[in-house]
């Protein structure tokens, strides 16, 4: 045989250039993933970073009694001191710092649209705490109002004609000055954290939503990890394969996947309508959350016990120990890291959940710190989900910034699982 | 050794690195044209290593290393000119346990000319199909049934299925891996006889556990320990009157 | 006593069973008298016997105290209702106001009229007594099973074997708690449909092509619920979903499963599977303020006259932020499948010569194409379920187009529409929510039964 003969043409070129088109499918693909995950997370962060800053004024303010109490019955009547004309101190004073005259009511009206009507109860607990303070002259630092926060931050275009801009440019002016002399400045927005819903952005706050979620995921632990774990503990160790235990497999696996909103619905009549909770409590959320969660702990649950040796199982029972004994005090403890982290991934999970909420109530405008589970609350992906709603500019930047603390406490869950696998994953 | 036969490959100073671990020490060893050449010695003695070194499998696991040089025809295969696609292509291997893939017998024996571009036509490669089922002596028994799942034939049809797979690629050299391991003694004789029918148009190397086997289908035989090669001639000579008091020693069951 | 009090008080009371029957079964042991089980044994089944029973009497009690209050409001508001005292739309906000009031038994409310307020305080006493007995009872059958459960701890019983019995079924019961959630979401879904059918005919709404629930037809005196716009909008964005999951998934596992270094893969699988750990809000806020704008302006950029043809809300936003979020459903578990084909095929394969790309689209992939396809399937369900996304992403108005550029909507935009708003639970406008559900429910069980009997054959195949 001649050597010529032997070369076959097997399109050597063309399939390595089919080989190379799809390896680099491959690669594009993963990419276009990476890509996807980062501008992302990206959009989130550059947008929200900015709400954890608010804009502030600090400023000298004076108590005037003069405005506080203008009858002087005070002593008398403590009441006074609660519904006094507070906003109007504040006014003053920035009126004072502007060189704004206090005859001129055009202009007063546009200092008072400077800062945040939150101001004014700030400085009314102020005073109704301490009436001593009232006379003399006190440095505040107290919110400015949302539009001045916007603009502060950059956010908005300012080369739109005057009459389109929320804020005019006289205000504009009075900004610039009130920066430079350091009475106009950023803060870090504790109030964030701290207050509940309102209608004005810069008053409003993740509060009741942090404290409902809270509430929620204390729940969901509390009822689906012994749920979980036994029914884990039953199938993987006790029961045989039978009709039952099928019917009980197939349930769980199907439960897993069923549509997140299904659960609200079952929620809705069941332990609303049919069992009597209060609507929009944590505890109906907590319920409805923890049904949705303890088929994945279940499923976690047995592949860590699966992953303990059956020579610790014929030990302790070559021991004596009875069956029972066997599983829960020495197969279980084995098992508990990988539990652990199945709860932790399923609690992540859990905490996103919007959906189901919605339909118990749980989008509701709630003003007051829930002190129970069983007051109406709402959670945080629920408060992103009304912030997106409203229409205010300012809304935009804090919805963001919600979901920053969302991912945030995601990833802090999220870590600490994987460090428990890591950490047990080599034991046995 | 007669004078007429030509060397179909050759090996020269193999080594073969697993990481840090060293499998083949230096292996020089020719392949004739047209023989059947058995690889014999104790388990991870590294005759499977040398066999997966002639068609370059070992390069497709990881960490595996190779030095020196193959020939096939007077062609370096661990050259960089040389193209390992079309190298398999004339090297064809058949594994230890049947390995068919989840397709029908038609598609499991298409698929190497297919892929190849081998057959210009439905028809010639329905030809080429039935010609290697032929040849792998599995045409007769499953005729009628040539659309149905590879996977649904016995072990040893499964075998023959691979064999005729790899026939299909009209290779010179086919390489076996321990072909019969996984099989009962009647499969194992079909295959033995299948490679004795297989030599006169094939290049045959077979790894082998069997000393009866490599003495039943071999021409020549190769003796591998701990890596190197001990003691290589034809068959008769080698099972008869041993150089080496180990290939003595192996071959009437005293190691491995 | 409040719930919770109680719930406290009984398990208190169970922690002293357990303390004292241990001390008791420690006291007989240290005379000298052999027991049967271990004394931490005999405590945990006196702790058992003060705890179960009286709980369970408990939360059935609660039951059917609520029940009562419930049937009660609903004799009197229809009484009133059929009197005609009642404005129709009032009955609502009166159910749920004299509930609050009988369940707290205090009135918030001025302007409920002489008649009602006696009716109230009247039910109030009897609800308050209900309760008293309920409380003492619970109480009393907690004692009871302290006390007996001391006075048995003898060396004869066989606590070890009683306590263990006890644990085998609870753990029984927990593991039946998955049939119970299926039963209650099948039941809970099933009798509102019906009621729903009562008032709207199966015909209308499986076939109807207009959803308009709020104003009455000619022809009905309910407005209008056809399913057909947003099962076309469900199907047509999952679609759109699966069309840009589908091919980036498979790829990327097939990348990481074929080609990338175990490195490589360690660093790419999670990074991937982030995006699966991001609440589907966050994908629906991205979709609202990101991605529509940025379609919407795009494509007023192409169009040459300016005119945006794509709506920031359109099936094309949602189906590809949702597409992003199901990459790593079909990635993860197609990753998993592929490395699950025996390496002996791909041998084969190369030892017949075929490059890479060749032993991955003909043997790995058609070895794979069965767990391949049940995760695909088990993604397009998740995609059909998805609600936040397409709340946020897809619009809320009901058309039938064939546009992708256009805003439609889906089985799950509708049931949370239907259920967030301030609607009477037994109208049919909020009834539908519940006939959606069903749909959605059925339809996503069967695509979940069906991939997982494949995934399920396939396991067995290859073990």
């Amino acid at each position: 045989m001649s050597k010529l003969l032997k070369h076959r043409d097997i399109r050597l070129k063309q399939r390595y250039r089919a080989e190379a088109f799809f390896r680099s499918c491959g690669l594009f693909a993963i990419s276009l993933g990476v890509f996807f995950l980062l501008v992302l997370l990206y959009s989130v962060f550059s947008q929200g970073v900015s709400a954890f800053w608010q804009t502030s004024l600090t400023l000298s303010v004076k108590l005037d009694a003069k405005i506080i109490d203008p009858e002087g019955r005070r002593a008398n009547d403590p009441q006074i001191i609660c519904i006094a004309d507070y906003p109007r101190l504040l006014r003053n004073a920035l009126a004072e710092e502007l060189g704004v005259s206090l005859d001129d009511l055009v202009s007063l009206r546009e200092v008072s649209r400077m800062f945040s009507f939150g101001a004014g109860s700030q400085l009314r607990d102020l005073v109704v705490k301490n009436p001593q303070l009232i006379g003399t002259s006190q440095k505040l630092t107290f919110l400015a109002a949302s539009h001045v926060d916007s603009v502060f931050k950059g956010q908005v275009n300012l080369s739109v004609s005057e009459t389109k801009r929320k804020l005019s440019n006289k205000q504009l002016e009075w900004m610039k000055k009130l920066a430079y002399e350091g009475i106009l400045h950023k803060t870090f927005n504790f109030g964030f954290f701290i207050f509940s819903a309102s209608s004005r952005p810069e008053m409003s706050g993740l509060g009741v939503a942090l404290i409902g979620s809270f509430y929620m995921m204390f729940i969901v632990l509390l009822c689906s990890l012994p749920i979980g774990v036994a029914a884990a503990v039953y199938l993987e160790e006790y029961a045989g394969r039978n009709r039952f235990t099928d019917l009980i497999e197939v349930n769980i696996n199907n439960l897993a996947a069923v549509p997140s909103i299904i659960f609200g619905l079952l929620g809705l009549v069941v332990f609303i309508h049919f069992l009597g909770l209060p609507r929009s409590s944590s505890l109906v959320g907590g319920l409805v959350l923890t049904l949705m969660t303890f088929p994945t702990i279940i499923i976690a649950t047995r592949s860590a016990l699966r992953a303990v040796s059956p020579s610790i199982r014929l030990a302790a029972l070559g021991l004596g120990a009875s069956k029972t004994q066997t599983v829960f005090q020495h197969v279980i403890p084995l098992a508990i890291p990988g539990i652990l982290t199945g709860t932790i991934l399923g609690l992540a999970h859990a905490l996103g959940e919007t959906a189901p909420l919605l339909l118990i109530g749980m989008v509701a405008f709630v003003a007051n710190y829930p002190v129970s589970p069983m007051d109406p609350a709402t959670a945080v992906p629920v408060q992103i989900y009304m912030w997106a709603n409203e229409a205010e500019r300012a809304f935009v930047e804090r919805t963001f910034c919600a979901i920053i603390v969302l991912l945030m406490f995601l990833a802090l869950m999220n870590i600490a699982a994987v460090l428990l696998r890591n950490r047990f994953e080599r034991r046995f | 050794m007669n004078p007429e036969l030509s060397i179909k490959m050759r090996g020269l100073d193999v080594k073969v690195f697993y990481d840090s671990n060293q499998a083949l020490h230096g292996i020089t060893l020719s392949i004739l044209e047209n023989n059947v050449t058995a690889l014999i010695g104790p388990s991870g003695c590294g005759k499977s290593t040398f066999l997966r070194c002639l068609n370059r499998m070992n390069d497709t696991i990881e960490g595996a290393r190779v030095t020196g040089h193959v020939f096939l025809d007077e062609e370096d295969i661990y050259d960089s000119s040389l193209d390992v696609v079309e190298l398999r292509s004339r090297v064809g291997m058949v594994f230890q346990k049947p390995n068919p893939f989840p397709k029908s017998i038609y598609e499991n024996v298409a698929y190497g000319p297919r892929i190849h571009g081998l057959a210009r036509s439905r028809l010639e490669l329905d030809e080429i199909v039935e010609k290697s089922l032929l040849k792998a002596g599995l045409f007769n028994e499953i005729k009628d049934r040539l659309h149905d799942a590879g996977t649904g034939l016995s072990g040893g049809q499964q075998q023959r299925l691979c064999i005729a797979r790899a026939i299909a690629v009209s290779p010179e050299v086919i390489l076996m891996d321990e072909p019969c391991s996984a099989l009962d003694p009647i499969a194992t004789a079909r295959i033995e006889e299948l490679i004795d029918d297989l030599r006169k148009n094939y290049t045959i190397v077979i790894v082998t556990h069997s000393m009866q086997q490599a003495a039943r289908v071999s021409q020549f035989t190769a003796m591998f320990h701990l890596g190197t090669l001990i003691e290589f001639g034809a068959t008769e000579t080698i099972f008869t009157s041993p150089k080496e008091q180990r290939t003595q020693d192996y071959i009437t069951g005293r190691f491995g | 006593m409040s719930a919770s009090g109680m719930i406290l008080f009984v398990f208190a009371l169970g922690g002293l069973g357990l303390f004292l029957s241990r001390a008791r079964a420690l006291a007989f042991e240290s005379c000298g008298s052999r027991m049967h089980s271990r004394p931490f044994y005999y405590g945990l089944w006196t702790f058992f016997l003060v705890v179960f029973p009286s709980l369970l009497f408990f939360l059935l009690w609660h039951i059917g105290t609520n029940l009562y209050i419930e049937h009660q409001i609903f004799v009197r508001v229809s009484r009133m209702e059929m009197s005609g005292i009642l404005h129709e739309d009032r009955v609502l906000v009166l159910r749920d106001v004299l509930k609050s009031l009988l369940q707290k038994s205090m009135v918030l409310s001025r302007n409920i009229d002489h008649d009602l307020l006696s009716f109230v305080f009247d039910f109030a006493k009897k609800v308050k007594i209900l309760n008293v007995i309920g409380s003492l009872t619970t109480v009393f059958c907690a004692c009871f099973g302290l006390v007996y459960g001391l006075w048995d701890t003898r060396s004869q019983k066989r606590a070890r074997n009683k306590v263990e019995c006890v644990i085998i079924l609870s753990l029984i019961i927990a593991s039946a708690i998955a049939v119970l959630v299926t039963i209650g979401i099948l039941s809970s879904l099933f009798f509102q449909t019906v009621s729903f059918f009562r008032s709207v005919p199966l015909s209308h709404f499986f076939f109807g092509t207009v959803w308009d629930p709020r104003f009455p037809t000619t022809d009905s005196n309910v407005g209008q619920f056809g399913l057909v716009p947003l099962l076309a909008g469900t199907l047509y964005i999952a679609c759109v979903a699966m069309l840009f999951a589908v091919p980036v998934g498979i790829f990327s596992a097939v990348y990481m499963a074929e080609y990338a270094s175990p490195q490589l893969r360690s660093f790419i699988k999670p990074l991937l599977e982030i995006l699966a750990g991001i609440p589907t809000i966050v994908y629906g806020f991205f979709a609202l303020v990101s991605v529509g704008p940025f379609l919407r302006d795009l494509s007023s950029a192409f169009s040459g006259n300016g005119e945006a043809f794509i709506m920031a809300q359109s099936v094309l936003t949602a189906g590809i932020v949702m597409g992003i979020m199901l990459i790593p459903f079909i990635s993860s578990l197609s990753d998993d499948i592929i490395r699950a084909v025996p390496y002996s095929l791909r041998e084969g394969s190369f030892g017949l010569g075929a490059t890479q790309s060749e032993t991955i689209k003909r043997v790995v992939l058609s070895a794979a194409f069965p767990g391949i396809m049940a995760a695909v399937l088990l993604t397009a369900s998740r995609a059909i379920g998805e609600t936040m996304i397409v709340v946020m992403a897809a619009g809320v108005a009901a058309k039938l187009t064939i546009n992708p550029f256009d805003a439609m909507t889906t089985i799950t935009v509708k049931i949370v529409n239907q259920l967030t708003g301030d609607l009477e639970f037994n109208s049919p406008q909020t009834l539908v929510a519940f006939a959606l559900g069903m749909t959605l429910f059925v339809v996503t069980l069967l695509m979940n039964i069906f991939a997982l009997y494949i995934v399920r054959k396939y396991r067995e195949q290859y073990e």
